[in-house]
């Protein structure tokens, strides 16, 4: 693991390393296990990173030779499953299974043992996955890894056209940490629903919990039919089943239902934690409680349902019944009421507060830029004919980097500065911290918002090189350009997460004068997170303390 | 960003230097860009064809809405972000704690959903009018089959067979004459995409897809696949030819007449019928007659091969024959690995092939 956790296990032990280190690998505990989720997380966010720089190096200039059109295949493959399985998914979940007993008032998940199991499951299959570089190929030779994207449409996956055993590591992967995924969302729910402490109603609980519990659900409802389609393609494969074998019959359609029918709902099982991150942040930053909490949690619930109904808009090019297109065109569109029910009310809690702008403030803020736009780059998408035009090119590219970079990645940027001081109880550096947030919105805007030009010019994604004179070149570098401001200013919160280790101020308990359970015990926490159990009477229970002649009992 | 008084000065101002800063980087490329001939670029708000017209106008309508959404939400953004915004001169006393309002959120529910409303209708329409649309009798019909790397394309009316360069028709209303494509795959998913004349559709093994377009004006319309088909994905272009109808009949004959047989190239001929080409390739006339690669009885009639990754010369030709992988790596065509007599000779055999 990283120096970070073993300093983080280091504060005021003496033990010997290896000992230190053996208490990590058998920890049962849910801060130990969500910090090496999220440590796990940012370990391939390195590795992912690495492989767009990679992507944007030989798409620099039309017909460059940086690298293979294999090789090029590979990374976006890897790319694309590595970013969303193995690092936004485990530091989602490393936050939440840190977080939310501290903030339910509980000592720990409701399955310890469980919560290990899913964490080491999930850890195993990014190792799996990697695994492929080194024998993708089994016998047959040289290292290898899939190249089939990260939905590795049929028939592409099947045995005819690829080979060797690389989609072989793809499938198990997702089916291990899969199974990582769904021990998560059980013990998510499982511990939101019978270990809250008292006085803590369903509706007083922190919009972090709650988005929580609305992802755990998905999650189960989701991962099932990819599950279920990885162990078909394996008996494709293997048991000369013919599910998707065109070649025999089978159908190609039918595995894009079965991805994307979990895939469009994975997209709001990342953003919906990204939500709840936002959720906790503004207000303590805008000193003012969230805005219309009952509509937040009914907005969220509403994402949910309907998020399950959306899955063919991946598939207006697919040739559907003129019914079927109008269909998922008015169910997307429709999501995009509730969520932007949610924008208002983030907006609403910063109207008439005091904001203050520190780097967690700084990155919901970017964040509610960024996913304003891809919200309406969404409506475009969502509009079938236009999609006609703009699927598969580099405007959809652009349009789900910001979702997933935009927004999600920003609220965690977010969550990492808000949560760093009560995980390792040091202040991080606030001057590094805004170096790392103008650096990576500019490299991020560069990127991205160029991105969207060459999809409407026709270049589609996925081409490892591309004809000159396309009037696709410009912006093609600029996107490139912008890649190296992201890098520098991960760089910098990489930097500042183990300087700050060492040399941070303390921070104290409630750094932030905040109102949730977690900001009550010491930074970091006790092994049993509060020595006596809480009780709470609102949704703010540190507010309660700190105002006793206006206490939020009195209005909720 | 170039120190810490920078980030100070965009911390007190920001919203205003990050409108400025975003200005500056959209209008900076647009002086510095390298001039290109505007009808090679397959820019989807350059419409040349019914579907693509009928997309390009819907475009408009969605793109006006979400733009006044973006400036109506950006603004109050902006607004909350500066007016909000905690003070030097603070007293530290917390703001009024406010709740929610039930009116608000009714608002902000009601008129999204009218919104929605609109552009459901609007786009509904426009998805009956392209999908649906009759298929006129005088309509040409096409039959495009995607192969790992190529496109393969029957006139089954005409007798053509042809690959990678598609011959329509001009359609306009002298002469109304639009193309309907039935859509099919020999092995992965690919997807037809000419950005000036319609929106893509898929070629999927096992199904049938269908697409139309109805070009105004003569010219070269450029595309590619546009859905990942393997190694060689980005070099499967596609080229449309919209021919005057003149052009078009007279391209037909052309294409309907058997190979040339030259006895110029007896020896070429030779090489060309003993040698694994004819595993793949047919030559009206010969004994070749596969079909995992492109016809090749009127291979000199095309400007492109390789499915447009190179430029059909004589000395790319012999280039592709001798090593696909130096212009396409990881095509399906095997080197031929030829001495340089038998490749003189096959290339001039060929090069009769018009």
């Amino acid at each position: 693991m990283s120096s970070e956790s073993i300093a983080l296990s280091t504060v005021g032990d003496a033990r010997p390393i290896g000992e230190r280190l053996h208490d990590w690998v058998i920890t049962v505990d849910h801060k130990k296990l969500g910090i090496l989720y999220i440590v796990y997380g940012l370990i391939f966010l390195i590795i992912g990173g690495i492989e767009a720089t990679i992507m944007r190096i030989q798409l620099i200039v039309p017909h460059n030779h940086f690298v293979s059109p294999e090789v090029f295949n590979r990374m976006f493959t890897m790319h694309g499953t590595t970013m969303i399985f193995f690092v936004v998914m485990p530091i989602l979940f490393g936050f939440g299974t840190y977080l939310i007993p501290l903030m339910i008032g509980a000592r720990d998940m409701a399955f310890p043992r469980l919560n290990a199991f899913s964490f080491w499951m999930t850890a195993f299959g990014g190792v799996l996955l990697y695994f492929s570089f080194i024998g993708g190929n089994g016998l047959y030779g040289a290292g290898n890894a899939p190249d089939v994207g990260w939905f590795a449409y049929a028939p592409l996956t099947a045995r005819a056209f690829s080979p060797g055993h690389s989609t072989d590591f793809w499938t198990l992967a997702l089916l291990v940490s899969g199974v990582g995924s769904i021990g998560t969302a059980v013990n998510f729910i499982a511990t939101i629903l019978c270990m809250r402490c008292p006085g803590m109603t369903l509706g007083k609980m922190p919009l972090l919990v709650w988005l929580n519990l609305i992802m755990g659900g998905m999650l189960i409802l989701a991962i099932s039919p990819l599950t279920a389609a990885q162990i078909m393609l394996s008996i494709d494969r293997y048991l000369g089943g013919h599910f998707f074998d065109t070649q025999a019959g089978g159908s190609a359609a039918l595995w894009m239902h079965f991805f994307w029918i979990f895939g469009h709902p994975e997209v709001y099982i990342l953003v919906v934690p990204a939500f709840a991150f936002a959720s906790e942040i503004i207000p303590v930053f805008s000193r003012k409680p969230i805005f219309g909490y009952p509509v937040m949690v009914a907005a969220t619930i509403c994402i949910g349902f309907i998020s399950f109904s959306v899955w063919a808009h991946h598939m207006f090019t697919i040739g559907m019944s003129s019914y079927g297109n109008t269909f998922f065109t008015v169910t997307s569109m429709i999501i995009a009421v509730p969520t932007g029910i949610k924008i208002f009310n983030w907006l609403g809690t910063m109207w008439g507060g005091k904001i203050h702008f520190k780097a967690p403030m700084l990155f919901c803020i970017g964040f509610l830029f960024q996913f304003l736009i891809a919200g309406l780059t969404g409506i475009m998408l969502a509009t079938s004919p236009f999609d006609w035009q703009l699927g598969n090119s580099y405007f959809v590219v652009a349009h789900f980097h910001y979702v997933i970079a935009g927004a999600i990645l920003f609220t965690i940027f977010g969550a990492f500065y808000y949560w760093y001081p009560k995980a390792s109880g040091r202040m991080y550096n606030e001057t590094l911290a805004k170096w790392h947030f103008w650096l990576f919105i500019i490299g991020f805007h560069l990127t991205f918002d160029f991105m969207h030009i060459p999809g409407i010019l026709g270049m589609p994604r996925r081409i490892y090189t591309y004809e000159p004179g396309r009037g696709w070149e410009i912006w093609n570098l600029i996107v490139t350009i912008g890649v190296f401001f992201q890098i520098a200013g991960v760089l910098a919160f990489v930097a500042n997460l183990l300087w700050s280790l060492w040399k941070g101020e303390t921070a104290g308990n409630d750094p932030w004068d905040a109102w949730t359970l977690e900001w009550s015990t010491s930074s970091p926490p006790p092994d049993y997170d509060f020595a006596a159990t809480p009780v709470v009477q609102s949704r703010r229970p540190l507010w309660d303390l700190k105002h006793p002649e206006d206490p939020d009992w009195k209005y909720e | 960003m170039k120190g810490h008084g920078q980030t100070r000065i965009l911390g007190r101002n920001k919203a205003g230097i990050a409108v400025w800063l975003i200005g500056a980087l959209l209008a900076a490329p647009l002086c510095c860009a390298a001039p290109t001939d505007p009808s090679q670029i397959p820019n989807i708000f350059a419409p040349q064809s019914t579907p693509a017209h009928s997309i390009f106008r819907l475009s408009l309508l969605v793109l006006a809405i979400t733009g006044a959404i973006f400036a109506v939400v950006f603004s109050l953004l902006a607004y909350s972000v500066t007016k909000f915004r905690k003070r030097v001169d603070d007293d530290g006393r917390e703001p009024p704690q406010v709740y929610g309002s039930n009116q608000v959120e009714l608002a902000w529910t009601v008129i999204p959903i009218l919104i929605v409303l609109v552009l459901f209708l609007a786009t509904a329409r426009v998805i009956h009018s392209i999908q649906d649309a009759p298929q006129p009798p005088r309509a040409i019909e096409v039959i495009a089959i995607g192969h790992q790397f190529w496109w393969e394309f029957r006139y089954p009316a005409l007798g053509v067979v042809t690959a990678n360069e598609l011959h329509v028709p001009v359609s306009n209303s002298s002469s109304s004459t639009p193309t309907f494509l039935t859509l099919l795959s020999a092995d992965t998913d690919h997807s037809f995409w000419v950005p000036r004349l319609a929106g893509k559709t898929d070629l999927i093994p096992n199904r049938v897809n269908h697409t139309w377009i109805d070009p105004e004006q003569t010219g070269i319309y450029l595309g590619q696949c546009a859905q990942y088909c393997g190694v060689q994905h980005a070099k499967m272009l596609l080229r449309v030819y919209v021919d005057s109808p003149e052009q078009f009949n007279h391209w037909v004959e052309e294409q309907k007449k058997p190979a040339v047989a030259s006895d110029a190239v007896v020896e070429g001929r030779r090489i060309f019928e003993s040698t694994a080409c004819v595993n793949c390739h047919a030559v009206s006339g010969t004994i070749a007659d596969g079909h995992f690669g492109p016809d090749l009885t009127h291979l000199m009639s095309r400007d492109t091969i390789a499915s447009g990754a190179a430029s059909n010369t004589a000395e790319n030709l012999r280039a592709w024959i001798q090593e696909p992988d130096a212009i396409k790596p990881g095509s399906l065509m095997p080197p031929m690995q030829l001495n340089k007599k038998d490749m003189d000779a096959l290339t001039a055999y060929l090069l009769t092939l018009r």
